[in-house]
């Protein structure tokens, strides 16, 4: 799951990790009239889900209320693109406005998991602000990496290395070990799969201040974070949104044969083979281990409702997945959605025979295939040539 | 001979009588595999496909002997359940649980590290994998048994039906596997590549080696730069992810591209670097390596 700034924020503030203030998040227009804030200069920063927003127009300063409302005005709803959003846009749909702060320093901190060493790291750069991946391609050196323990979290004296590393002056030393204690703490507490602090700045009048706020969470933990019910997932499209619901891992692409397959692994080589045939494939569909009838019935209507969608390949190598689920829930999705395209499949695995019988009996026309090649030449073929039949 | 499981193996099914345990727990029994006792806390005393079932690993082992255990306990439980075997003394852990919390196998991951400095020697598997197979000798996991032969391709994949894939284009062209393991796409895991090619050098039964790998990490690469310097027998491989737009999650957390480490090209080059022949067409793995292994012989 991943959290925009300001509710990043508040999981840094519960962790006692100091912030910046914030005086308001807003996220309609008509909020703009009862807008109660006192304390000019202040920023204005787009919440959304890409690093790189002030760059790209999402951070501005209102010298008073009159260039607040302005550039409130015009960042709300505007569309924005950065170095993250991989060249589209997203809408600004909340906009936070928070402290004003002068910077005397800014560093850069965040905890991520290693997977090499399977243990979180924290890492650190006496520079911040700037682009850490350009920094870490440029100048490797300035970036210290400290491994911290998975259940202990960042010990005092690998804090105080850091601090030293860093050059932290001796008031606020106390307050930079114990916050970068805190956000590997918060790592491991919160499920983290990243928590990033971008820029960590001291400001002329002393203080040590979290500027912005990123966390992202690790999807496996919700079980013991019902708390994240409450996050709107603001990283999925809508049929991503009802995939999610009913178990299924589906991502909108942009060719025009739907996919529908078993394993992420499989899933990401059909992609891979119907690029090699000459197409695009319109989507990502992992149905998982262990789908059922009505999972794969809904898994069919999710790929319907795509209308790029020319021909639909079904590629399943049958394990947990047994291939008479797959072909039952054929069958049903067939008689309970009309299915306008070709459809080829290529079915193997646990229960194949028993699967391609009921395919067979169904009376449904399907174009079966014995490779996942020769499924994904027929696909191309037939979107090419046909498109929607219905 | 083969790699991690043989005819001998003992296994203890962790989470024997929940559906999945139970479902594949049969299929391995079916399959050959000497299925020896379960474990489900609250549940020992009990018979479950015919075998005791235990509220402890320990008991399983000192009952039944078993020397393997096979976890399908539900995700909150399921770390605690490696601890548990491996504390037990169990030294082939294989774990097919899905969805594991990263940092719960971190703090797994700690504990494993303990204690094989202590001198243990345990291999654990997974999760998120479909488990290991000796094919003829013994299955561990969630594969389909049918696809499989006994042979001299070690298959070692971090996606589970793409190792089905392999293996089956292998059998078709008339070859067989040593030893076939499903290390998973978790970012944090128990065996990696290194490891099983470690374990495939030393076998005389292995003559050639498949390396299933997909996008994100840099698992590849290591397992690369370690074939370049140390392993004389023939690598092939398949990466998956070619196509997949960056920063999208596609399902396995391993499959995320983070920057420029970890993309298909990236891991592609450095496997062709190390001269591992890199196949690009998914349905052509087994044709290739067999062309391989017939114009050796």
């Amino acid at each position: 799951m991943k959290f925009v700034e300001y509710e990043g924020r508040e999981i840094f503030l519960k962790h006692n990790i100091p912030c910046g203030g914030c005086f308001a998040v807003v996220k309609s227009k008509e909020e703009l009239k009862e807008l109660n804030v006192k304390s000019f200069p202040c920023v204005i920063k787009a919440q959304v889900l890409a690093g790189g927003r002030g760059k790209a127009g999402g951070v501005k300063i209102a010298k008073n209320r009159q260039e607040m409302l302005e550039i409130l005005e015009k960042m709300l709803g505007m569309e924005i693109a950065t170095h993250q959003t991989a060249g589209k846009t997203i809408k600004v749909e909340e906009v936070m406005i928070s402290e004003f702060v002068q910077p005397e320093r800014e560093m850069y901190m965040a905890v991520t998991m290693d997977r090499k060493a399977g243990r979180p790291v924290l890492i650190a750069c006496a520079e911040g602000g700037m682009s850490i991946e350009e920094l870490a391609v440029k100048k490797p050196e300035a970036v210290i990496k400290v491994f911290a323990d998975p259940q202990e979290g960042l010990m005092d004296f690998q804090a105080r290395d850091l601090a030293y590393a860093l050059s932290i002056k001796k008031e606020l030393f106390c307050d930079f070990t114990l916050l970068a204690k805190n956000l590997c703490r918060l790592f491991i507490e919160e499920d983290a799969s990243l928590a990033e602090i971008n820029p960590l700045v001291i400001t002329k009048d002393g203080r040590l201040l979290a500027i912005d706020s990123k966390v992202i969470t690790d999807d496996n933990a919700y079980f013991r974070h019902k708390e994240w019910d409450k996050i709107p997932d603001r990283d999925s499209c809508d049929i991503e949104k009802e995939a999610k619901e009913i178990g299924i891992n589906y991502i909108a692409l942009d060719g025009d044969i739907g996919c529908m397959v078993n394993g992420a692994g499989l899933a990401m080589a059909t992609l891979d083979t119907i690029k090699l045939a000459g197409g695009d494939a319109a989507n990502f569909l992992d149905v998982g281990g262990g789908a059922n009838v009505e999972q794969i019935t809904r898994a069919f209507k999710i790929i319907l409702k795509d209308p790029k969608v020319k021909a639909i390949m079904v590629n399943i190598f049958g394990g947990i997945m047994k291939c008479d689920n797959i072909a039952s829930g054929l069958v049903e999705a067939a008689k309970n959605v009309n299915i306008n395209v070709p459809l080829v499949v290529r079915l193997e695995g646990t229960r194949v025979r028993e699967g391609k019988d009921i395919l067979a009996e169904s009376g449904i026309k399907i174009h079966q295939a014995d490779s996942a090649w020769e499924a994904a030449k027929l696909a191309v073929e037939l979107a090419a040539k046909n498109g929607r039949e219905g | 001979m083969s790699v991690i499981l043989n005819k001998d193996s003992r296994i203890v099914v962790q989470g024997i009588t929940g559906a999945q345990g139970s479902f594949h727990a049969q299929q391995c029994m079916e399959y050959g595999s000497k299925v020896v006792a379960g474990v489900t806390p609250g549940k020992g005393g009990s018979t479950h496909l015919g075998v005791p079932v235990f509220n402890t690993v320990k008991e399983a082992i000192k009952q039944q002997g078993a020397d393997v255990s096979l976890i399908f306990v539900p995700p909150p439980f399921a770390a605690d359940s490696i601890l548990e075997a491996a504390y037990a003394g169990i030294n082939k852990i294989i774990c097919i649980t899905e969805g594991i919390p990263v940092i719960d196998m971190a703090k797994v991951k700690k504990h494993l590290n303990t204690l094989k400095q202590s001198g243990r020697e345990i291999i654990m598997v997974g999760p998120n994998c479909p488990g290991v197979i000796t094919p003829q000798e013994c299955k561990a996991g969630i594969m389909p048994g049918y696809i499989h032969r006994r042979g001299s391709i070690g298959i070692v994949s971090r996606s589970g039906t793409l190792t089905y894939e392999a293996v089956w284009q292998v059998t078709c062209q008339g070859l067989g596997q040593s030893t076939v393991i499903g290390i998973g796409g978790d970012p944090v895991q128990g065996m990696n590549f290194i490891d099983a090619l470690r374990l495939f050098k030393d076998d005389e039964q292995t003559q050639a080696v498949i390396m299933i790998g997909e996008i994100g990490g840099s698992a590849e690469e290591e397992a690369a730069a370690y074939v370049k310097e140390n392993f004389k027998k023939p690598v092939f491989s398949f990466v998956a992810g070619k196509t997949a737009p960056k920063g999208k999650r596609m399902g396995h957390a391993g499959a995320i591209i983070e920057g420029s480490s970890g993309t298909h090209e990236a891991k592609v080059k450095a496997l062709r670097d190390a001269g591992i022949t890199v196949v690009e067409n998914l349905s052509e793995i087994g044709k290739v390596v067999a062309g391989f292994v017939k114009a050796e012989a």
